[in-house]
C-alpha cells in the first residue's frame, strides 16, 4: 500500500468575517491564492446574506501542504474580524491557541485570553490611503505578517490580480503597512517567547 | 398505390402521402401555401429547417415537408428553433405548430422569442381547439363556446395572440385564414424574405374537434364562415370593440426593422475579439 | 475548440494555474471541450457556470443566450446540437426537474449535450443557497420511460474541469445526453485548477465514429443542411427517423437499441476511484462533496490500524453494480455518507449482501472528517 495513510502536513485554518462590502470575500479569495501560488493547497468558501452590501459575510480560507479533505474543518487557527458581530459570532470557534486579529476601529474584543492583534485598518485607509475600501487588505497584510501563512510575495502577487488595474499600486502600498505591523508583532511575539 | 402529380410534389415525401390530417382540416391548406410560396420563391429545400411541437398543426411539415426536420416537444418548438438559428443563421428556419401549442404550453417562449426578435417564421395555425387531443378547451376559443372539457361553456376570454406577438416586438406580424389563400401566400413570401421574427397567425378550421360542436360542419362551412366574419385591418381601424366582436381582423398587423438576434449576437462577438485583440 | 481563433484563444490557458471555483471550472473544461452553445437560466449555485460562458465564449465564436425559463434552455441546447454545435446548459434542482422531459427527448433523438446539475438541497425551494446530492436518482429516472443514463460526479475543482471534458466526449460518443452532477459545495468553492497543456487534450468530433464502440449500435450523427431531408422526432421512429408510433416492435427495437449501447460500453464509461482497498474489512462508498470527509476519515481510521477501504464512484450512472458486488464479497461491512437520505446507500444495497450503513447528512452543511470518522469507529468497534 503505496498510500500515506495520514497528513502529518500542518494545515491552518482562517475565517475572516464582517459586513458585506468591506472586500471580505476578495480578501479571502486573495488569501487562498497566495496559498497556491506558495505551492501549497488552499480551499476559500465563502457565505453572506442575500444583501450585498452591510449583511454578515464570512469568507474561510483553508491553507495546507496536504491534500485538503476536511470542508468543515473543527476550529479556526486564526480569525479575522472586521465587525463586532463576527467577532461575538465566531470568537467561540477560535482554537485555544488561535490568533485573534480584529480591526480596533469597529471591533472590542473585551477580556479574552486569546493572543489577539488589534489594528485600526479601517482608519489608517482612509487616512493614509483616503479609501475604506483598503480596509481588507490591511488586514490581511497584518495577519500574514504577524502568522506567517502565506509569503509576502505571493500574497502582492495574488492582489495585483485581483484589483482593478488602477488601484494596484494602492492597495499593494495599503497591503505594505499592514503586513509590517504584523511582522513586528510576530518578531516582538517570538522574541518574548525565547 | 395511388399516383400523385403535381409540380409542387417535389416538396414533399410523396412515398408517405395521404396525409393523416382528417377531411376538411385545415392543415392541407397551409401546406400548400407554404410549398406555393417557396416555391414562388425558389427557395431550395435544403436551406430550410421546420422545427416543429405537437399536435395536428405540428404534423403539416412533420414529416410530409421534405426538409430537415426537428420535431419537437410540446410547445417548446420556438426554443428548439432559437438554438438551431444561433448555429446555423444562414437557414431559413421556420416554425409551424397550433395554438394549444404556440399560444398555450409555449406561450412565454413565444413571447420571448418575439421580443429577442429571433430570425424564425413562425406560423401558427389557430383551429381554436387541442385537435389531436380530441377537442378540450384552448386559449384560442371562443367565449361560451363548448368542447370536451368546457361542456357546458366555456367561461374565458380567448388571447389575441396575434396581438400580443407584435406587442412583444416582433418584426412582422399577420393573421390571415384559410379562405384567404392567395394572401397567405403572399404573406408567407414576405415572411420568408424578412428579418428577425415574423409570425402568421393563420386561422384555420378543426371541423371534427370543433366545428361540429359550434355548428360548422365541414371545410365548406368554415369558408363561408372566414369569408363573412373576416374584416381587413384597416377597416377594422374605425371599428368599436363592440363592432369587432367575433369578427376576425385580417392583414398585416406590425412591421418593424430591429435587428436580428442572432446577427446582434455575432457583432457582439466581433467587437468582443477586437477587442481582446487590441485592435 | 471549434474554430482557430478559439483554439489560439483558448490554448493561452496552456500550464496556467488559476483558483478557481468548481463553477467556473466546470465552463472552462466545456469550453475546452468544444462547447459553443450555452443556453441557461440563473440560479444558484450554477450561475457562475452561466456567467463564466457569457463571459468567455464570444471569445471562442461561441453563443450564450439566457432563456426565459429552463425548458426553453434545453430545447435550445438541443437544437443547436442538432444544428452541428457542442451545446451545454447549467443549472440546480428546480431548473433540473423542468428539464426533464426535453432531457428525454435528447435521448430518443440520441442528440449529444451536457446538463450541468449543481445540486443544492430540496425538495422545492429548500435551502436554496445549501448543497446537497439529492438529485442523482433524479438524474437517473427523471425522465419518463425505459432509458439509460450517462452521469458523472466531481469532487475537486480540477475534477469539475477535467470530467467536463469527458462529458461532452462521452456524450458524443454514445450520442446521448450527459448528466454533470455537481454540487453547491464544490461548485462554490475555490481551490487550484491547472490548466493541462492543450495540445495534449484530444476531443472526439461531432458525428465521429468511435473505433472503442462495443455495442455495434451507434451511427454518426447525421447532419442537418446536406439536402437529405433528415427527419428527427422524439416519437418512436423507424432506423430511418420516420414516425411509427403504434409498432410494438419498432418501439421495443429502437429502445433495446438504446439500452445497449450504453449497456455493452459499460467498461468504457464507468470510472471510480479505490484507496486501502487490499485488505479492507469495511469500505466507505462516496461520491461528490462527500467523498472528501470520506477519504479524510478513511486515513485516519487506517492510521490507527483499522482496515477500512475507500471507493469513490466517478461515473454514477451507469451504476458500477459488478464492481460493488464484487467488493460486497470480500468485506463485512459498507459505510455510505452521503448529502441526502440514503440514495446512492439504496442502489449499493441492491448489489450486496453485507450490511449497508447509511451516514446521511442533510442541511446544507457537508460532512466533516471527524463525522465520518465516528461512524467508522463506532461500525468497527
Ligand atoms: C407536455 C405535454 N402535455 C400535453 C401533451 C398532449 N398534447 C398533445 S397535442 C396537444 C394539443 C395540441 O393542440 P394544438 O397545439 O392547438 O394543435 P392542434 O392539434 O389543434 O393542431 C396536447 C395537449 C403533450 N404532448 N405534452
Amino acid at each position: 500500500m503505496s498510500d500515506a495513510f495520514a497528513d502529518k502536513t500542518r494545515s491552518t485554518n482562517i475565517r475572516l468575517a464582517g459586513f458585506g462590502g468591506q472586500g471580505i470575500v476578495m480578501a479571502g479569495y486573495v488569501l487562498g491564492h497566495a496559498g497556491i501560488l506558495d505551492g501549497g493547497n488552499a480551499l476559500q468558501t465563502q457565505s453572506y446574506g442575500s444583501e450585498s452590501r452591510g449583511g454578515a459575510c464570512k469568507s474561510d480560507v483553508i491553507i495546507s501542504e496536504g491534500e485538503i479533505l476536511d470542508l468543515v474543518p473543527p476550529g479556526l487557527d486564526v480569525l479575522v474580524a472586521m465587525s463586532q458581530p463576527a467577532l461575538d459570532k465566531y470568537l467561540p470557534n477560535l482554537k485555544e491557541d488561535g490568533i485573534l486579529v480584529y480591526d480596533s476601529d469597529l471591533v472590542k474584543p473585551g477580556d479574552c485570553t486569546i493572543r489577539a492583534l488589534g489594528l485600526p485598518a479601517t482608519d489608517i485607509a482612509e487616512k493614509t490611503f483616503g479609501r475604506e475600501v483598503v480596509a481588507n487588505v490591511i488586514m490581511v497584510g497584518c495577519m500574514a505578517g504577524l502568522t506567517g501563512v502565506a509569503s509576502r510575495n505571493s500574497l502582492r502577487a495574488a492582489i495585483s490580480e485581483s484589483v482593478p488595474p488602477k488601484t494596484v499600486d494602492m492597495n499593494l502600498a495599503a497591503f505594505e503597512e499592514g503586513f509590517n505591523r504584523g511582522a513586528k508583532q510576530g518578531r516582538n511575539a517570538r522574541e518574548d517567547k525565547e | 398505390m395511388r399516383e400523385y402529380k403535381h409540380k409542387l410534389l417535389g416538396y414533399l415525401r410523396r412515398e408517405i402521402l395521404p396525409t393523416t390530417h382528417c377531411p376538411g382540416c385545415g392543415c392541407g391548406q397551409v401546406l400548400n401555401a407554404f410549398v406555393n410560396a417557396i416555391d414562388d420563391l425558389e427557395i431550395d429545400p435544403k436551406n430550410i429547417i421546420s422545427v416543429t411541437g405537437i399536435g395536428c398543426s405540428s404534423w403539416i411539415p412533420s414529416p410530409y415537408l421534405k426538409c430537415d426536420t426537428l420535431h419537437t416537444t410540446h410547445g417548446r418548438a420556438v426554443a428548439f428553433a432559437t438554438g438551431v438559428k444561433v448555429i446555423r443563421p444562414q437557414a431559413n428556419v421556420v416554425v409551424i405548430a397550433g395554438d394549444g401549442d404556440l399560444a398555450g404550453i409555449g406561450g412565454n417562449h413565444l413571447i420571448h422569442a418575439a421580443r429577442r426578435n429571433v430570425g424564425l417564421a413562425v406560423f401558427l395555425v389557430n383551429n381554436y381547439i387541442y385537435g389531436m387531443t380530441g377537442g378540450q378547451v384552448s386559449p384560442t376559443t371562443p367565449f361560451g363556446a363548448v368542447t370536451t372539457t368546457t361542456p357546458y361553456s366555456n367561461a374565458e376570454y380567448p388571447l389575441n395572440i396575434a396581438e400580443v406577438v407584435a406587442a412583444a416586438g416582433a418584426n412582422y406580424v399577420a393573421r390571415w385564414t384559410t379562405y384567404h389563400i392567395r394572401k397567405l401566400i403572399a404573406a408567407m413570401k414576405e415572411v420568408l424574405q424578412k428579418k428577425g421574427f415574423s409570425f402568421i397567425e393563420i386561422v384555420s378550421q378543426c371541423p371534427v374537434s370543433y366545428g361540429r360542436r359550434v355548428g360548422l360542419r365541414d371545410g365548406v362551412a368554415f369558408m363561408e364562415y372566414f369569408k363573412k366574419s373576416s374584416v381587413g385591418v384597416g377597416t377594422a381601424e374605425n371599428m368599436s370593440e363592440e363592432e369587432l366582436e367575433g369578427k376576425i381582423v385580417v392583414g398585416k398587423l406590425v412591421e418593424r426593422h430591429r435587428i436580428e438576434f442572432t446577427e446582434s449576437l455575432r457583432r457582439i462577438n466581433e467587437s468582443c475579439q477586437k477587442r481582446a485583440s487590441g485592435e | 475548440m471549434e474554430t482557430a481563433r478559439a483554439r489560439q484563444y483558448l490554448s493561452g490557458l496552456s500550464g496556467k494555474m488559476r483558483f478557481a471555483l468548481g463553477d467556473e471550472a466546470a465552463a472552462y473544461g466545456a469550453l475546452v471541450g468544444g462547447c459553443i452553445f450555452f443556453a441557461g437560466y440563473p440560479i444558484t449555485p450554477a450561475s457562475e457556470v452561466a456567467e463564466t460562458m457569457a463571459q468567455e465564449l464570444p471569445h471562442v465564436d461561441g453563443y450564450f443566450v439566457q432563456f426565459e425559463d429552463e425548458i426553453g434552455s434545453i430545447a435550445a441546447v438541443i437544437g443547436a446540437a442538432r444544428a452541428g454545435a457542442k451545446a451545454m446548459t447549467a443549472t440546480s434542482g428546480p431548473g433540473f426537474s423542468l428539464m426533464m422531459e426535453n432531457i428525454g427527448y435528447a435521448i430518443m433523438t440520441e442528440t449529444p449535450c451536457v446538463v450541468v446539475d449543481v445540486q443544492r438541497s430540496g425538495p422545492s425551494t429548500g435551502q436554496a443557497t445549501k448543497p446537497a446530492q439529492g438529485d442523482i436518482l433524479q438524474a437517473r429516472w427523471g425522465t419518463h420511460g425505459d432509458h439509460e443514463m450517462i452521469a458523472l460526479a466531481p469532487n475537486s475543482v480540477q475534477e469539475c474541469f477535467d470530467l467536463m471534458i469527458a462529458c461532452f466526449d462521452l456524450s458524443e460518443r454514445y450520442r446521448h445526453p450527459v448528466i454533470f452532477l455537481m454540487d453547491g459545495e464544490i461548485g462554490h468553492l475555490r481551490e487550484r485548477l491547472t490548466f493541462p497543456n492543450l495540445a495534449d487534450v484530444h476531443l472526439f468530433p461531432r458525428g465521429g465514429f468511435d473505433p472503442a464502440d462495443e455495442s455495434g449500435l451507434i451511427k454518426p450523427v447525421r447532419e442537418y443542411g446536406k439536402g437529405e431531408a433528415i427527419h428527427i422526432t422524439g416519437s418512436t421512429h423507424k432506423e430511418d427517423g420516420m414516425r411509427d408510433v403504434v409498432s410494438q416492435d419498432v418501439h421495443e427495437s429502437l429502445i433495446t437499441r438504446f439500452y445497449a449501447k450504453i449497456d455493452r460500453n459499460r467498461k468504457n464509461i464507468i470510472r471510480y476511484e479505490e484507496r486501502f482497498m487490499e485488505d479492507a474489512e469495511t469500505v466507505v462508498v462516496c461520491f461528490g462533496a462527500a467523498s472528501r470527509a470520506a477519504l479524510g476519515a478513511v486515513k485516519r481510521a487506517r492510521n490507527e490500524g483499522r482496515k477500512v477501504g475507500y471507493f469513490r464512484l466517478i461515473t454514477i450512472w451507469p451504476f458500477c453494480q459488478e464492481k460493488l458486488a464484487g467488493i460486497g464479497r470480500r468485506i463485512n461491512k459498507i459505510l455510505v455518507p452521503e448529502m441526502n437520505l440514503g440514495q446512492l446507500a439504496r442502489e449499493v444495497e441492491r448489489f450486496v449482501s453485507v450490511p449497508v450503513v447509511r451516514v446521511s447528512k442533510i442541511g446544507g452543511v457537508p460532512h466533516s472528517v471527524e463525522e465520518v470518522y465516528a461512524a467508522i469507529v463506532r461500525e468497527t468497534s
